[in-house]
């Protein structure tokens, strides 16, 4: 397997290949569909309606609070024992990892799963500073070893199939090709076992990170998360500053609500609860705990009322996994570390519009993310507005505001409009099959390859109309 | 979950608002819900300048002038009858959309008491007519597309299903992944057209694999997209509006 380096830029491209890799096709659709099961069975004997409410005023509230509530954080942190660090940008949190790690001579990093962490390209910058980072999620672990990125935020290696994994264990690992998924698990197991004891110090995410009690959240199946944050000397934590909760209540219902969206399960194998280093007379536990709350482009989507909305995300997935665009692509396809609807609305704010012009018109605001989403966030408005953004007719606040926008669209639409408002010529118009085409948005072929050209009707409506109206009169 | 909405008794009069797509391309549709409607003994007012909602350049991210276009469609129902319209999407733009669109502007409360008035054509003949249907048709196997602005902005799942249901010889096929989007999306069909045909492509299988040669929608857009993906391969399976299927089939 090749590797290749995916960019929002090329999302035409990637989407072409996409779509014309019947692996990548039969890999995503079946996955997809698992999880699209999974969740709706789960939902069954929950009021799903009256949590996801819950979950979505939870989440409001924490925003609405944001600023107080970090200072309450880190106070809160910082009196378990924890130490804190701001960062504005992924290279000034890399660089607090970086520091931390070489301040306890570290020379190698085992890492939890981090979605902030692949937004920040954290691996990278580490081994350039002659730092090891292995992931030790297992999905995580398999697009490592294959030099991929992950192609989903909760199933990284989710376009793999067991050939491919048992290919690629075997070509970077030296285990037997088996379709045994129980002997590939094992052997993987046994590989990270050694890693988690050597390590100098384990890097994590944070699921919730609770002002209140100064608690980091860490949601996982595997076991990784906790040997991560408990086996090695240090653990840092990294966080994007929204993952904020207000008390500890909070973290119920949220729970419940990620892990039903993401994997239909009611419970995670594993549910930490970190407050504090090791604690004397502790038998495990890091000597060390440092939090590195990561902005990154944050803020500024707080200063907006609408795009405020896109903070809520407790990273589920589950808009990747009901999106009919996603499931046909696959996540690699927006060349962005969050793909998908969400991705389609975050991303945007932290590489701007010239790199992701083309991921809000990426779907067909068919609406099945917005109404899958366990906190409510108006994907598909939210879509409209980056849409509104890129071709200048939003409120300017994102970065690259107004780069689609060109004459010849703007043309059309003008036309479109004047059209539209001026009825004796719409209904000429109408009335005059062929003249048509003048009134489309965007040129038809690349419709025509693949469906017949609609045809104008010979009478329009509004001609049928006067003749009926006339039938009834006479 | 289906928006609670208290639906008015039967009206005298109705507006219908055809829509840009029914206008052009299918007519028939839009004379067939007016000729659904009369039946029922409510009197239609069309009214003449009726053009196009404005949700194309809106979902385009031109707001501008979708609320120009927008603004002229406002004036068009100064009486307080209800607003019938055979689409989902266009019934989901005047409902839902028009209120944001106009938020702030001095037309905002009459967007407002417009989007109050709208429905949709088979939810007015479900919920405000409890339209009964005599079929005369000979029995057949159909297929429904419910559109996703019908499934989801509006939360009318429902009502196309159950107006076919009370098609005594029709026998309603269920289809894999029925809730899955067609692939039109407007512009989008256009804007990435490979993976809007590979959506559309799926969608004529699901719908092929249930043996039926025929299926409805209530959605102008998707017909164009289903009906022509379906032409192109030269396959024998017909599409049809369901004003025009309920209205051929009890007349």
């Amino acid at each position: 397997m090749s590797v290749e380096i995916y960019t929002p830029q090329a999302f035409h491209r990637q989407a072409h290949d996409a779509l014309g890799n019947p692996q990548i096709r039969g890999n995503f659709r079946k996955a997809m569909d698992g999880l699209m099961t999974k969740r709706r069975d789960i939902f069954n004997d929950w009021d799903l309606e009256t949590l996801r409410e819950l979950g979505a005023n939870i989440r409001l509230r924490a925003l609405a609070k944001l600023p107080d509530l970090l200072e309450q954080l880190e106070a809160n942190c910082q009196a378990n024992g924890i130490q804190m660090h701001w960062a504005e940008d992924g290279d000034q949190a890399c660089r607090i990892i970086r520091e931390i790690c070489q301040a306890r001579g570290a020379k190698s990093v085992i890492k939890g799963k981090s979605m902030v962490s692949e937004e920040m390209h954290l691996n990278a910058h580490l081994e350039e500073a002659g730092i090891e980072a292995l992931e030790s999620d297992l999905g995580e672990y398999l697009v490592q070893l294959n030099e991929q990125t992950p192609s989903h935020i909760i199933m990284p290696a989710i376009h793999l199939n067991t050939d491919e994994i048992s290919d690629i264990l075997h070509d970077k690992t030296g285990t037997e090709r088996t379709r045994d998924v129980d002997y590939m698990t094992a052997a993987a197991r046994q590989q990270l076992r050694e890693r988690f004891m050597s390590a100098d110090v384990g890097v994590s995410g944070v699921n919730f990170a609770v002002a209140e009690t100064g608690t980091l959240c860490l949601v996982e199946n595997e076991g990784n998360g906790r040997m991560t944050t408990t086996v090695p000397p240090v653990h840092i934590a990294v966080t994007g500053i929204e993952k904020v909760v207000e008390h500890l209540r909070d973290v119920a219902p949220l729970y419940a609500l990620l892990t039903r969206s993401a994997t239909g399960q009611h419970v995670t194998t594993y549910f930490n609860l970190i407050n504090s280093p090791r604690k004397r007379g502790e038998r495990d536990g890091p000597e060390e705990v440092h939090l590195v709350l990561v902005d990154n482009g944050r803020s500024s989507i707080y200063q907006d009322d609408e795009l405020l909305d896109t903070l809520r995300c407790i990273r589920c997935g589950a808009c990747m996994n009901h999106c009919p665009v996603y499931t046909r692509v696959g996540g690699h396809t927006y060349g962005t570390t969050y793909p998908g609807p969400i991705g389609s609305i975050l991303m945007p704010h932290m590489l701007g519009l010239e790199a992701t012009q083309d991921l809000p018109s990426a779907s067909s605001l068919c609406g099945a993310c917005g109404e899958v989403c366990p906190v409510k966030i108006p994907i598909p408005d939210l879509l409209v507005r980056l849409r509104k953004e890129a071709v200048g007719e939003g409120r300017g606040n994102v970065l690259g505001a107004g780069v689609k926008r060109n004459k010849k669209e703007v043309a059309a639409w003008k036309s479109w409009q004047w059209m539209a408002t001026h009825p004796g010529a719409w209904r000429g118009g109408t009335a005059i099959a062929g003249k048509l085409q003048v009134m489309m948005p965007a040129k038809l072929g690349p419709w025509t390859d693949y469906r017949t050209m609609p045809k104008p009707a010979k009478t329009s409506l509004h001609a049928l109309m006067k003749r009926h109206r006339q039938e009834k009169e006479s | 979950m289906t928006p609670v909405k208290l639906y008015p008794p039967k009206p005298e009069k109705v507006y219908f608002y055809g829509t840009c797509l029914v206008d052009i391309f299918f007519p028939e549709a839009g004379l067939d819900g007016v000729r659904l409607l009369e039946r029922e003994g409510i009197e239609v007012v069309f009214p003449e300048d009726q053009t196009c909602c404005g949700q194309p350049a809106y979902t385009s991210g031109y707001e501008s002038e979708a609320r120009a276009v927008a603004e002229s469609q406002l004036a068009l129902f100064p009486e307080p009858w209800p607003i019938v319209v055979p689409s989902g999407s266009c019934g989901g733009m005047m409902r839902t959309h028009y209120p944001a669109l106009f938020a702030g502007t001095n037309s905002e409360v009459r967007a407002m008491e417009v989007a109050g008035r709208i429905f949709e054509l088979t939810e007015f003949l479900v919920h405000v007519c409890h339209l009964q249907l005599e079929d005369r048709g000979a029995p057949e196997k159909v297929a429904m597309h419910t559109s996703c602005s019908a499934r989801r902005e509006m939360g009318l799942a429902e009502t196309g299903p159950a107006l076919l249901a009370k098609l005594g010889h029709v026998e309603l096929v269920e289809q894999a992944r029925a809730a899955e989007c067609c692939g039109f999306g407007g512009t989008f069909a256009v804007r990435h057209p490979e993976v809007s045909a590979a959506m559309v492509e799926d969608k004529t299988q699901a719908i092929e694999a249930t043996g039926t040669k025929r299926f409805v929608t209530s959605d102008c857009g998707c017909l164009m997209n289903i009906g022509g993906r379906f032409e192109h391969q030269e396959k024998p399976v017909q599409g049809e509006h369901i004003a025009s299927y309920l209205w051929r089939r009890t007349s």
